[in-house]
């Protein structure tokens, strides 16, 4: 870290190091909400009538995959709040939404096959946009995270991830564009299928409603816990320097 | 110095004109050494000839994936084209004369983005004759085309490649993080040209292409601009 920026960043510096612990209640309130959502998603909510009990991973899909874009939008969030006051708060907070967000990512991408195995008869459909943009979203966090680990000084690895936040945040939807471009000249999108119903019995949305709700939350405490790790991490790091 | 056209003048250099000087010195280097060059283009009719062999001639006509073929080599290559950009100015950090000259830091990306622009156009320049002869495509106006696509094509693969060759360099594992971090940002621009030259060499109508080649165009002026600023974060302080 060079001289100047360090100065410049005493006063927030300081006041961030002193942090809660990692494990709170926050994140035992939201395993139990997941585990409760498990509960009711698989006793107390009905079987889908074409489906079968194959959508139920649907209560497991779309809120990781709501979960997953909170958390990379507040890498790309964060990245620009950095170049603009190099707060290194905002640094750890774009880093956690990354680590938080591949996690999610993955548990999307791993559903999404398991699901789409047994609907579509394929594991994969490169016409399906969600998938097929969540795939390379991956890709690009996983990159990303990468480029963190690759960098010793602190402040510059603070300053390429947060060019790297913008640039990826600018790709998505050049990716959107593209695969959108590429599935409608080859494919029709699915009408009866398509992975989210637009209309949901009720009992099924209050369902999908509280998994987003024990999801979003879950993503909150993963990425304060990331946050605090991080916390201790530099002030780990200060002390030995 | 001379001989690449630094004069010694009162006034330093605008912006364009620094530019012009940076890829014209990077170009000079190259063209002493041509290490870099000969070997993206060995590289690259290699592996043209490599994929020819990796599908069945039978199943699918050579002329109907020399599209595809066209355009993996084209991002393969290009990254060993841009992996030296930098890396060159790290041996006597030659870097930090460029960052003393009296020139903004935007000049000094975009003078390594036109020396990596006409570098890459270059090795295309022989890689898609190359393609011609190797998968029997026909001689005629579609290739002018396809040339026309290749070149907006590098221009995004150049913008985003050069900014990520700069960043690479200053980390532990430059060679790896290069492609890592340049692929996600080349799929828009290789998934729209690799349809544009599909319906083009298929001798479709060229209004079937416009869709795909306003893409890389939106790509190309959204990413020089965006790389252009954030260029100077991506340099020591």
């Amino acid at each position: 870290m060079t001289a100047a920026p360090t100065v410049a960043r005493t006063a927030p510096a300081t006041r961030s190091r002193t942090t809660g612990p990692v494990f709170d209640w926050l994140f035992v309130v939201a395993a139990l909400g997941v585990m409760g959502i498990y509960v009711r998603a698989i006793y107390f909510t009905p079987i889908e009538a074409t489906q079968g009990a194959a959508q139920k991973i649907y209560y497991l899909h779309v809120p990781a995959a709501l979960a997953a874009y909170i958390a990379v939008s507040l890498t790309a969030l964060m990245s620009i709040v950095y170049l603009w006051l190099h707060d290194e708060r905002a640094d750890r907070l774009a880093e956690a939404g990354a680590e938080v967000g591949l996690v999610f990512l993955t548990v999307v991408l791993t559903t999404g096959p398991l699901w789409g195995h047994q609907i579509w008869g394929a594991w994969w459909a490169w016409w399906d946009m969600r998938l097929t943009l969540t795939l390379f979203l991956w890709f690009v966090v996983a990159a990303y995270l990468v480029v963190r680990g690759a960098v010793e000084d602190a402040a510059m690895r603070a300053r390429f991830s947060a060019v790297l936040g913008i640039l990826g945040a600018l790709l998505i939807p050049f990716i959107h564009l593209s695969v959108y471009l590429f599935q409608a000249r080859l494919h029709p999108m699915p009408i009866v299928l398509k992975p989210s119903e637009p209309s949901l019995p009720s009992e099924m949305l209050t369902t999908f409603l509280l998994a987003f709700v024990a999801f979003a939350l879950l993503c909150a405490a993963f990425i304060r816990m990331r946050y605090r790790v991080g916390v201790l991490r530099d002030r780990a790091a200060e002390m030995l320097a | 110095m001379d001989d690449v056209g630094v004069r010694v003048t009162a006034r330093p250099p605008g912006t364009i004109a620094a530019a012009w000087l940076i890829a014209r010195k990077d170009l000079a280097i190259e063209f002493r050494t041509r290490t870099a060059f000969l070997s993206s283009l060995v590289f690259a009719v290699l592996a043209l000839c490599i994929l020819y062999f990796a599908w069945d001639e039978s199943v699918i006509a050579p002329a109907d994936r020399a599209p595809g073929v066209l355009w993996v080599v084209v991002a393969f290559s290009g990254l060993l084209g841009l992996q030296r950009s930098f890396s060159i100015e790290e041996h006597d950090r030659g870097i930090d004369a460029l960052l003393v000259a009296p020139t903004s830091r935007e000049a000094i990306y975009l003078g390594k983005a036109i020396g990596n622009l006409l570098f890459l156009c270059a090795v295309q320049a022989v890689t898609l004759p190359a393609l011609v002869l190797f998968y029997n495509l026909p001689v005629g106006q579609s290739l002018l085309a396809v040339a026309a696509i290749m070149l907006l094509a590098t221009i995004g693969i150049v913008a985003v490649g050069t900014l990520f060759s700069a960043m690479a360099v200053n980390t532990r594992m430059a060679e790896l993080l290069l492609p890592m971090l340049s692929l996600p940002f080349f799929v828009p621009v290789l998934l729209n040209a690799a349809q544009a030259t599909t319906r083009v060499l298929g001798g479709r109508p060229a209004s079937e292409a416009w869709p795909w080649l306003r893409i890389i165009i939106a790509f190309d002026i959204v990413f020089v601009v965006a790389c252009t600023m954030a260029f100077p974060y991506t340099l020591e302080e």
